[in-house]
């Protein structure tokens, strides 16, 4: 009997725990959204109005498939800027996490400045990297390179610690049992059991870089983010559609391929 | 640096596709950087005056446009915003992953919806928060509408992921004990993947207050974002920049902590890409 009213207690203490959690969600929420000022009412009315208003107006017509070539090559600026940023960083990071990584030994000192350095470029957001740059760099493809590739810098940098700091760590030992330099340690432990997995990273850098660059340029006036934007305030509607349309068949290619390459690398 | 007496390493195709990937990336970079249009700006002194704007920036923060409190609430703001859409995301996508979960549905359910979610995720979440403001004819109520949307996508897709590494023994025993379908969801799927759903749901929280600093600054939702839009884009006032810059960094670096924090009490493996 006892065991029997224990479980009971036990499934009754669950249901108690799990009530008083959506119940603080709840209040949360609706604190939120108070604060907001959202209405929820018009928020679900909102939905289908916008998704009939899509079907019946945002649909590419014959004069939007005329600026098809001016949209593909934006868009090409903007995908060879995001992988720029990608590959740069990534070499960057590289070397950062190698200097500042547990497993490899280089400074103490080094640990902390890479760590601080990486977290102030990714907690700061890009759009407000892409707003400093700008000031400088003006209306150029530099501005949202450097936004990108500062944050990429943040984010790579500390996955790379990660992965290297959970590198093999028996090799590393053994050379360093034997007396060998971290340099050397680096290169012939460290390096070749982490390099899958951070082209990994990579990849998965590429492809929301992808995505910021739209975000980037409609704020900086470059690349893709700036054509659409265009369209969109000329209410050239069909034209952000196509627009959006070869966005969403790029982003979905560079998945498919980028997915493909992380089966075979790792 | 190569040990003498050892053959060369064979070429696998690991090690093939590796080459080729960081070949074709490098060349493109290499291509970007001769070809790309700077439009004669001053390199070297656009680096320069960058430099001394980020050290105004980070080390002389000021207010005139706006006071402290005032950005404190545009914070609130924006954090409210990027809470509300990830709980109206996580409530359908709750749902939408117990059928997408290829242990606990069809297979032909799973991958429509997986695919269903990966076209909403491929659209940038500023361009569904522009369509939604003009398709509703909505202010502010577009950025909810927008960025819930995208949450929607990304937790629809985790959520199922983290339901498919239930254990599998608990799943059976349920089964073959009579267990209905709600009685399996609610006594071991949910239970199970309830440390992991509290990862990634925090995760997009993390996601969306960018996301929320962004709108603001791209998309009329107001907060931060836009109180840093004004700053730099209007008022070219730097100082203002610096101390909406610290206010964002602290948050984002809170926010962090709490999602790694969170990720390692899931004891859920490395987040891969």
């Amino acid at each position: 009997m006892t065991a029997h009213r224990t479980i009971h207690q036990w499934f009754r203490r669950r249901q108690l725990g799990t009530g008083l959690g959506l119940a603080v969600v709840f209040a949360v929420t609706a604190g939120a959204a108070a604060l907001t000022q959202f209405d929820l009412a018009e928020g679900f009315a909102a939905f289908p109005k916008a998704l009939g208003w899509m079907g019946a107006n945002f649909v590419p017509d014959a004069r939007a498939w005329a600026n098809l070539p001016k949209i593909l090559s934006r868009l090409g600026e903007t995908v060879v800027v995001s992988v720029m940023a990608a590959t740069t960083a990534a070499l960057v990071s590289f070397v950062l996490a190698i200097l500042g990584s547990k497993t490899t030994r280089f400074h103490p000192a080094a640990t902390v400045v890479v760590r601080a350095l990486a977290s102030v470029g990714r907690n700061i957001p890009v759009v407000a990297w892409a707003m400093i740059f700008l000031l400088a760099f003006g209306q150029t493809f530099l501005t949202g390179f450097l936004a990108l590739f500062i944050e990429s810098l943040g984010f790579l940098t500390r996955s790379y610690l990660e992965t290297i700091d959970e590198a093999a760590s028996a090799p590393v030992e053994a050379l360093r049992a034997a007396g060998t330099p971290w340099a050397p340690v680096a290169a012939h432990a460290v390096v070749p059991s982490v390099l899958p997995g951070l082209a990994s990273w990579m990849l998965f850098m590429l492809e929301t870089n992808i995505r910021s660059a739209t975000l980037v340029g409609l704020l900086t006036g470059t690349g893709i983010g700036f054509l659409f934007d265009l369209y969109y305030k000329s209410l050239n509607y069909p034209s952000a559609a196509l627009t959006t349309l070869a966005i969403v068949v790029v982003v979905l290619i560079l998945e498919a391929v980028s997915g493909f390459l992380r089966k075979v690398i790792l | 640096m190569k040990a003498p007496g050892l053959p060369p390493k064979p070429w696998t195709a690991p090690s093939v596709a590796l080459t080729l990937l960081f070949l074709v990336l490098g060349a493109v970079t290499m291509a970007g950087f001769l070809l790309l249009d700077t439009r004669g700006v001053d390199v070297a002194g656009a680096f320069a005056k960058t430099g001394r704007d980020l050290v105004t920036l980070f080390l002389r923060p000021a207010a005139e446009h706006f006071t402290v409190l005032e950005a404190l609430q545009g914070v609130a703001l924006t954090l409210g915003l990027g809470l509300l859409t990830t709980v109206f995301g996580a409530v359908p996508a709750l749902l939408g992953g117990l059928l997408a979960a290829r242990n606990l549905g069809p297979a032909w359910l799973s991958a429509s919806l997986r695919g269903f979610v990966s076209l909403i995720r491929a659209v940038p979440t500023v361009l569904w928060v522009l369509i939604f403001a003009v398709g509703a004819g909505l202010g502010s109520v577009a950025a909810v509408v927008g960025m819930t949307f995208h949450s929607f996508g990304y937790l629809l897709k985790a959520y199922s992921e983290a339901f498919e590494e239930v254990d599998h023994g608990t799943i059976e025993a349920l089964r073959a004990s009579g267990a209905s379908w709600s009685a399996v969801i609610a006594q071991a799927v949910l239970p199970g993947a309830t440390p992991a759903l509290v990862s990634w749901t925090f995760l997009r929280f993390e996601i969306n207050f960018t996301t929320a600093v962004a709108m603001g600054a791209a998309a009329g939702a107001g907060g931060i974002g836009f109180d840093l839009f004004m700053a730099a884009g209007y008022y070219f006032n730097l100082r203002e920049v610096g101390t909406i810059a610290w206010l964002i960094l602290i948050v984002a670096v809170g926010l962090e902590y709490g999602a790694t924090r969170l990720h390692q009490a899931s004891r859920a493996p490395g987040r891969k890409p």
